[in-house]
């Protein structure tokens, strides 16, 4: 009875495989507008800007980053490492 | 601490450095180099990217600037958080083809175009020189900052002599480790671990001196960022164009960046540790950028004014009397700068020995293959030399320029020229259609408006570009001004720079693709760098060759060295079912043999290299199919597919056809075999019986005895004619039958087959219908044995008709030059069903001793008449059994051949 079901789980776990993949793609890009985002906060005319507010926006962002690529980068190397030819950019 | 003791700790450090690396390129020539290409070590390596511009520059930067200096590190941290878009197809195709540098990587692409090479290789050293001087400068400075600091003096002539001894033991280090063999892969084990120690030292200084600055001088985080707050000044506001523009050009640096292609690409030794480096890296980066504002703030505050915020990180520690963290902090900005410079070097050397140098020489000494020089010296003394160069170009810059330029402005100049590779490079990976044209140009034409809008100006007015130029532009045309061509002049010189450069090259890049038409090699390499991923084995660029694998060895073991080249050519020759150290000269050892190569020279070297010995290379209509797209390969594979199984099927038809026939024959043969033991025993009982009543034959009448002898006499004649009829059967079916040709009248013909059928059954009157006039043809063929037809069938005849009063019709036709002889008898024929085995060998319809033949008569005609180039056939629905006999007037050899293979065909 398991056997008709097998095909399943292995498209279920190429689909996860693939959008795994899409979102390592798709991270620079999150981090991209995360990181622009203080471009747009008001800086009072002619006064020193909230250095200090921004800096902590900017640093927690980039931990933020840099464990999402972690956690990113565990799963991808189970990929890298399964099958280390085949994947390129097809859905 | 005197000035002694900080040298000594200098050449301490300097000493662990060269013994670390020794220590690693021993155990890596022992084989042990599973630690030291951890990922590890590979993400510490990445670290080349923070040079003395990071370590003092960023603090000046910030103190000047406010956060902008984090953008330098956002851009590569971004670049590498998204590693599985660009940097994994980077390395897996610096893998893939051998790459040696990124001038390789570029040139490989373009069809091994060493033009492109060149290019590269000139853009990166006009970018890189100014920065190694910056780093050959940092030293310098904080040498200078430390003894004065200690003595009070400043000492600007010392420190110009450290920069020098800096320099010279720099090009020692790099020589000894960087160019100790010729690596197939290029790879540097000794270095990588050296910059990975000094990777740690110069994070761990920085990090001392931030929790020194956070925690000791002032209270804590929190007093930090109020300190922050107050310490802002209203140019340290983000800037959205600059902002932007930085964290791109970071990006597009960590990227371009030759030591990075480098240690990122070139080092690599597993694609994995870029998947851990993906985070560890610009964890790495945020370390080293966390304590940066804060150092920057507490200067500004402690500092007095007008000192340089380039040094805060050395001269903080020193003003707050920290001689151990301050010595700590100069052997961190120690190690910045000359990772820097140990990596760039060697990859600048590489560059230069292998776009410039070796093919130069190649060209210069055009001849004989066989009469060169060792090539491995030539290349690795061609490296040292260039090593030796470069940094002196670099002393030299910094001994000219004198430390003008604030550190950072240099370093992001810099950035812009290597960023001109990137429209190239991007092409390179994902666009097919780019080509060399396209490459070259936008290469040429980023690098001339970065040489002209930034590079150049960047000395100032007057020395490269007069200051009427930079004010009222070249022979006074407005719109060429260095800083504001076309008119823009919102943009501030870097991003004007940036903007104009990386437009016009792009633009270049797109249209020379665009309107150029690529080369074969190109458009082969372009699909394998493209489908990296896909493409496994690729095309080939070389052809089968008569090219002698001697001269191949013989050019091959001056680069490689002659235990490894004979290990590798024996290994092909083996592959190839060959004995001896001479493979065939297929294109699958070509190409195995030029990527081997190019991991030494560089592929565009390589290529010219067999090119020299091989001859051109040429791309096969195959070949250039093949990589034309994968859909045109997966139909093609396809159709292959469908084409095998039409194939296969059409085998096993012809095959069961073929078991079947077997079937039948074998049946059939044991049919004639029981016919033929049934026929020879009937006359052998027969004579068995009588030759016994003769035994005793006493009291016999002699009549009687007589009579027995006669009958066995006769069974012994018709036991003969069987077997002679059985024979001729087997001659004729064979096809070893002697044709007598000759010329003879058709009627004769007829006549004489009358005359001789009218002795069986003698006693039945036939009547004969003919005509004369029809008969009179002449035939040539075998008369004799078309006789034997005419006679076996009118005997048929004579045996089975049935009528009262037999008549024979015979009528000829003739229908071109084929004759047919129809011989219709009045009986009643022979039944349907029966038709189609009187042809058949011991076929007889009635009893056998009304018969009185074997049953082959028939079938032997038919074999006659196949062999005459005719045939035999039985009409039916005439009334009586009507037999035509066909056969071509005039016989022709070819025609009995002919019929032959006709006849062995239906068999």
């Amino acid at each position: 009875m398991s056997a008709p079901q097998e095909p399943l789980f292995v498209a279920r776990e190429t689909f996860r495989r693939r959008r795994l993949m899409d979102a390592a793609r798709l991270l620079p890009v999150l981090g991209l507008f995360l990181i622009l985002l203080p471009m747009l906060w008001p800086a009072p005319e002619g006064e020193a800007p909230r250095a200090a507010r921004e800096g902590v926006y900017l640093f927690l962002v980039w931990i933020g980053l840099i464990m999402l690529a972690a956690v990113l980068a565990r799963r991808l190397s189970a990929v890298l490492n399964g099958e280390a030819g085949s994947d390129g950019g097809e859905m | 601490m005197s000035v002694n003791l900080l040298v000594i700790a200098c050449l301490g450090y300097v000493v662990f450095l060269f013994l670390v690396a020794f220590a690693v390129e021993r155990q890596a020539a022992r084989g042990h180099v599973r630690w030291l290409r951890s990922s590890l070590v590979y993400t510490l390596s990445l670290s080349v990217y923070c040079t003395a511009w990071t370590f003092y520059g960023a603090v000046g930067y910030a103190a000047r600037s406010g956060l902008e200096f984090a953008t330098i590190y956002l851009g590569p941290t971004l670049v590498f958080v998204g590693w599985w878009l660009i940097l994994r197809k980077l390395v897996r195709i610096g893998k893939q083809q051998r790459v040696t540098s990124i001038a390789d990587m570029i040139s490989a692409r373009y069809g091994k175009s060493n033009l492109i090479g060149v290019l590269v290789t000139l853009l990166c050293i006009v970018a890189a020189t100014p920065y190694i001087a910056l780093q050959l400068q940092s030293i310098a400075l904080s040498f200078a900052a430390f003894t004065m600091e200690l003595n009070g003096q400043g000492l600007s002539d010392r420190q110009d002599f450290f920069a020098l001894w800096v320099a010279v033991g720099l090009a020692l280090f790099t020589i000894l480790f960087g160019t100790r063999n010729l690596d197939a892969n290029e790879q540097h084990p000794g270095v990588v671990t050296a910059i990975a120690v000094e990777a740690v030292v110069k994070l761990l200084a920085l990090i001392a001196v931030g929790v020194f600055v956070v925690w000791v001088v002032a209270e804590g985080p929190r007093d930090i960022l109020t300190r922050i707050d107050a310490a802002a000044r209203p140019e340290w506001a983000i800037q959205p164009g600059r902002w932007i523009g930085l964290v791109f050009l970071a990006g597009v640096a960590i990227i371009c960046l030759p030591r990075m292609f480098q240690v990122m690409v070139v080092e690599n030794a597993d694609e994995r540790h870029l998947a851990t480096a993906s985070w560890a890296f610009p964890l790495y980066l945020f370390a080293i950028s966390l304590f940066v504002l804060p150092i920057a703030v507490v200067g500004l505050e402690l500092m007095p004014a007008g000192s340089n915020p380039d040094l805060f990180v050395l001269t903080l520690p020193l003003t707050l009397g920290q001689d151990g963290l301050a010595m700590l902090a100069f052997l961190g900005g120690f190690s910045a700068a000359t990772s820097m410079v140990i990596v760039a070097t060697i990859a600048l050397a590489t560059m230069v020995s292998n776009h410039l140098m070796v093919p130069l020489w190649l060209h210069l000494k055009q001849g004989p293959a066989g009469q060169r020089g060792d090539m491995r010296g030539l290349v690795l003394n061609s490296r040292r030399l260039a090593i030796c160069l470069l940094l002196g170009l670099g002393y030299v810059y910094y001994v000219v320029t004198g430390g003008s330029a604030a550190l950072a402005a240099i370093g992001l100049i810099a950035f812009v020229g290597v960023a001109q590779m990137l429209p190239a490079l991007l092409g390179a990976l994902f666009w097919r259609g780019a080509n060399r044209i396209g490459a070259a140009i936008g290469l040429g034409a980023g690098f001339l408006i970065w040489l002209y809008a930034l590079f150049l100006p960047s000395f100032g007015p007057g020395v490269f570009l007069s200051a009427q130029v930079m004010a009222e532009g070249p022979f006074g045309i407005g719109w060429l001004r260095p800083y504001a061509l076309f008119g823009v002049t919102t943009l501030d010189p870097l991003l004007h720079a940036l903007f104009w450069s990386l437009a016009l090259n792009t633009i270049a890049f797109v249209s020379g693709s665009l309107l150029g038409f690529p080369t074969p090699i190109e458009r082969v390499q372009g699909a394998q760098f493209v489908n990296a991923f896909d493409i496994q084995a690729g095309a080939r660029g070389w052809s089968q060759s008569a090219a002698e694998a001697e001269d191949l060895l013989s050019m091959a073991q001056r680069i490689l060295g002659t235990s490894e080249t004979q290990r590798f050519f024996q290994s092909h020759a083996a592959a190839q079912g060959k004995a001896g150290f001479l493979p065939d000269t297929t294109p699958q050892f070509l190409d195995a043999l030029e990527r081997k190569l190019a991991g030494s020279v560089g592929a565009a070297t390589a290529h010219a290299m067999i090119e020299q010995i091989v001859g051109r290379a040429i791309v096969s209509v195959e070949d250039l199919m093949a990589v034309a797209s994968e859909t045109a390969q997966i139909m093609e594979y396809s159709n292959q597919l469908e084409a095998k199984s039409d194939e296969l099927e059409r085998t096993a038809r012809q095959l069961r056809e073929a078991n079947d026939m077997l079937t039948k024959l074998s049946v059939q043969k044991d049919a004639f075999l029981s016919q033929i033991s049934h026929e020879l025993r009937t006359p052998m009982t027969s004579i068995r019986a009588f030759s016994e009543i003769l035994m005793d034959a006493e009291g016999m009448p002699p009549e009687d005895q007589v009579k027995y002898a006669r009958i066995i006499h006769d069974e012994t004649i018709r036991l003969t004619r069987l077997l002679d009829d059985l024979l001729d059967l087997s001659v004729l079916e064979n096809g070893q039958v002697n044709l007598d040709i000759e010329q003879a009248n058709l009627s004769d013909l007829i006549e004489r087959a009358i005359l001789a059928s009218n002795s069986v059954q003698p006693q039945r009157e036939f009547r004969f219908r003919r005509d004369a006039a029809s008969e009179g043809i002449t035939v040539e063929t075998d008369t004799g044995r078309l006789a034997q037809v005419f006679i076996n069938v009118l005997s048929n005849a004579r045996k089975y008709c049935d009528a009262a009063a037999p008549v024979m019709e015979i009528s000829v036709r003739r229908e071109g030059e084929m004759i047919e002889v129809d011989f219709a008898d009045n009986g009643s024929g022979i039944p349907f069903e029966k038709q189609a085995l009187i042809f058949e060998k011991f076929a007889r319809l009635t009893d056998q001793m009304q018969a009185g033949g074997a049953g082959l008569g028939l079938a032997i005609c038919r074999e006659i008449m196949i062999n005459l180039g005719g045939s035999i056939a039985y009409v039916p629905g005439q009334g009586g059994a009507v037999f035509r006999v066909s056969f071509p007037r005039v016989l022709k050899r070819a025609d009995t051949e002919g019929s032959q293979s006709e006849r062995s065909a239906a068999e």
